[in-house]
């Protein structure tokens, strides 16, 4: 699996720019499903099984975008400006890396300044290696990515995009291990969530689902002087109660937790003061869908290198399994 | 005008700029489209095959095509502009009001406005800068502290939810031309330009939306109503692209004067459908019609609504660049229009039907 995870980390596709990222999840999961199709807005939704009596039509929904930069200007010195696709923090730019999709590299530099002063975005640039406007390899509208490359550090991964690279993981793993399910599964691999859920609303739509579940990163509390919060990386996954955008349906977090408890899984539950999930967007689909989110804990969030737990990654698939393999009744 | 007297090919003229300067001199802020509506209905009704104005006010019209295969392609313009609304009488011909849409607090003391239908002249007092003091003229003007003062005689005509707006008729300025409510008159002129030379090859599903000044409201209904495989918005983005006070490189211009039609990439309410920015940009370069790519960042159009309808609408906009934007009069090029036509129709033109909708694998 960790060499799953480092292929779809390693491959760019911030939101809008998906096709990536794409045919990687669609060679891997084509095998293992029933129906493959791309929606017009590119999510690719994959079905596996058919809703038996007691079954639901369920889907499940892992985002592939990322967040990214897009170019507003290049200036007579060919320096390329830009702007940002999602919720990219500034702190964490300078000096880094980033691929332009249509192949370029290009390193993030600040305006100098005398003193030390938390940059904003319109302060900095892209340097190409370019001369002038006319030879940078980029024009306004490109798309770039962070670069980094993946680390293995034993229980801990590393990587730009684990939010939510390992969502995506999480759910093509899931279908690998499956023997059986009552459900019609719909498995979302969804666009455009890191700019407003944006895919996964109109997947929804599509698919008009009964039951929704939203596998993302979420946020911990376990580093020095970290933000007050219950989750902590290795202590399973967890299931969320709440986020900024969304209060899950009780009965999916009751749900959720049994499984767990029956299955001898480790879990969390998690109550995240900021940001949504694909979740958010399911649940206010057509006339209302009952949803929850299984989120594995990922520090540093939106830098370019986020860090889980791999024990938590493989709990997360067990329970996922456990989850699918049986009739679901909310409570 | 018969079918047969039209011209093959839609086109800027002495007519369309007419038309222009009659629907921007129209008022239509959002929420109170009639006016606009009226006229955009009497020039549609004869040219389409269905029309009809949905529950919140847009005018959702459809042109059939010919053959096999056509695409269902939504364009949109917005009837509304950014302006007013009457809040409180205040006796003796003066109004309390608020903005609708975003009309920037700082332009509004001392401009001309019309009320109501009827267009009653006002103005949007200001103290004359013999009574004020050098502190107060530092302050910035907060919109309670401002009135509408119509006079007493035309009081009885304002009442609370009459809709105002900037009182700026049309001028022709040698290649540019100036009128308040550009965004988006111009895309409305277009749409209807369009709607009466429709090409053949697809099914032109128009809306003239309602209410996208105050949060794309219209066009989210009419997308969900004529659920098209596609949708291409016409709107005007402000044009930023003066020299800077400094003589530095100007890097946030938005867009150009000049420079050809907007396509946008991205907005905050949008990642266009790279395969219709492709397509633009191809059709632009093969047709040899200048464009420009908007500088991706804020703001938003119709497309924000559209593209999440249902289960998704592959969008685009694009935009004739405007300077000066939700203020009492921008100024755009007459070249920039025509070229905004020119890249629209031809773009209708080599469109088919395959892979939009859904992509089977």
């Amino acid at each position: 699996m960790k060499e799953l995870i480092r292929t779809l980390v390693e491959t760019h596709g911030p939101s809008g720019y998906e096709s990536k990222l794409r045919e990687l999840v669609r060679a891997e999961i084509e095998p293992l499903v029933d129906e493959l199709r791309v929606d017009a807005l590119g999510n690719l939704i994959a079905r596996k099984g058919q809703a038996s009596p007691e079954g639901k039509q369920v889907m499940l929904s892992a985002h592939m975008d990322e967040i990214g930069l897009i170019v507003t200007h290049v200036d007579e010195n060919g320096f390329a400006r830009f702007t940002t696709l999602g919720g990219v923090r500034a702190q964490n730019l300078p000096g880094g890396r980033v691929r332009f999709m249509r192949g370029p590299m290009g390193v993030i530099g600040v305006q100098y300044h005398s003193e030390p002063y938390a940059s904003s975005f319109e302060e900095m640039f892209i340097d190409l290696g370019a001369k002038t406007r006319k030879d940078c390899p980029v024009q306004v509208g490109d798309v770039a990515a962070f670069d980094r490359p993946f680390t293995n550090m034993g229980e801990r991964l590393v990587a730009k995009s684990m939010d939510d690279r390992i969502g995506v993981a999480v759910l093509v793993e899931t279908l690998r291990q499956l023997q059986s399910t009552p459900h019609a599964l719909y498995f979302v691999f969804s666009v455009q969530e890191e700019v407003g859920l944006r895919g996964a609303r109109t997947a929804a739509f599509g698919i008009d689902p009964d039951l929704g579940l939203a596998v993302d990163v979420t946020g911990t509390g376990d580093t020095p002087k970290g933000v007050k919060m219950e989750v902590g990386l290795g202590k399973g996954p967890a299931v969320k109660v709440r986020d900024g955008g969304m209060l899950t349906d009780p009965r999916v977090v009751d749900w959720m937790v049994r499984t767990a408890q029956k299955a001898r899984l480790p879990y969390q539950l998690e109550i995240l003061e900021y940001g949504s999930t694909d979740a958010r967007a399911i649940q206010v689909s057509r006339a209302g869908v009952p949803v929850g989110c299984l989120s594995i804990p990922c520090r540093y969030i939106h830098s370019p290198s986020e860090m889980v737990d791999f024990g938590d990654v493989q709990n997360a698939v067990r329970l996922m399994v456990a989850l699918l393999s049986e009739p679901v009744t909310l409570g | 005008m018969t079918p047969t007297n039209l011209p093959k090919n839609p086109k800027i003229g002495a007519a369309q700029i007419r038309l222009l300067e009659r629907l921007t001199n129209a008022c239509s802020v959002s929420g109170d489209e009639g006016e606009l509506r009226s006229i955009v209905l009497e020039l549609v009704r004869p040219a389409v095959d269905e029309v009809r104005v949905d529950a919140l006010g847009n005018v959702l019209a459809t042109k059939r095509g010919q053959g096999e295969g056509r695409p269902k392609v939504l364009l949109v313009a917005h009837m509304d502009e950014v302006g007013f609304i009457i809040t409180h009488d205040d006796n003796e011909g003066f109004f309390r009001f608020e903005t609708v849409g975003g009309a920037d607090v700082r332009y509004l003391a001392g401009k001309p406005v019309w009320v109501g239908k009827e267009h009653i002249p006002g103005i949007i007092g200001s103290k004359p800068i013999h009574l004020t003091t050098w502190e107060e003229r530092r302050q910035p003007i907060s919109v309670d502290s401002l009135r509408i003062d119509v006079g007493p005689g035309n009081g009885s005509k304002v009442k609370p939810g009459d809709r105002a707006t900037f009182a700026t008729s049309f001028t022709r300025l040698g290649p540019s031309l100036r009128a308040k409510a550009l965004d988006d008159r111009l895309g409305v002129a277009t749409l209807l330009e369009l709607v009466t030379h429709a090409p053949q090859n697809i099914d032109l599903l128009a809306a003239f939306t309602v209410q996208e000044e105050v949060g794309l409201r219209g066009a989210g209904v009419a997308a969900y109503a004529l659920d098209p495989d596609l949708a291409i918005v016409l709107d005007s983005t402000p044009a930023h692209d003066l020299p800077s006070w400094d003589g530095s490189e100007n890097t946030r211009y938005d867009a150009r004067l000049g420079a050809g039609p907007a396509i946008y990439v991205a907005d905050r309410a949008t990642l266009s459908d790279p395969r219709l920015v492709r397509h633009l940009v191809e059709t632009a370069e093969k047709a040899g019609i200048p464009y420009q790519i908007r500088q991706p960042g804020g703001g938003g159009t119709d497309a924000g609504a559209v593209h999440r309808q249902r289960a998704g609408i592959p969008s685009v906009s694009v935009s004739v660049p405007a300077r000066y934007n939700h203020t009492p009069a921008a100024i755009c090029r007459l070249s920039d229009w025509k070229n905004t036509l020119a890249l629209v129709y031809a773009a209708l033109l080599g469109l088919d039907g395959k892979g939009w909708k859904v992509e089977g694998v």
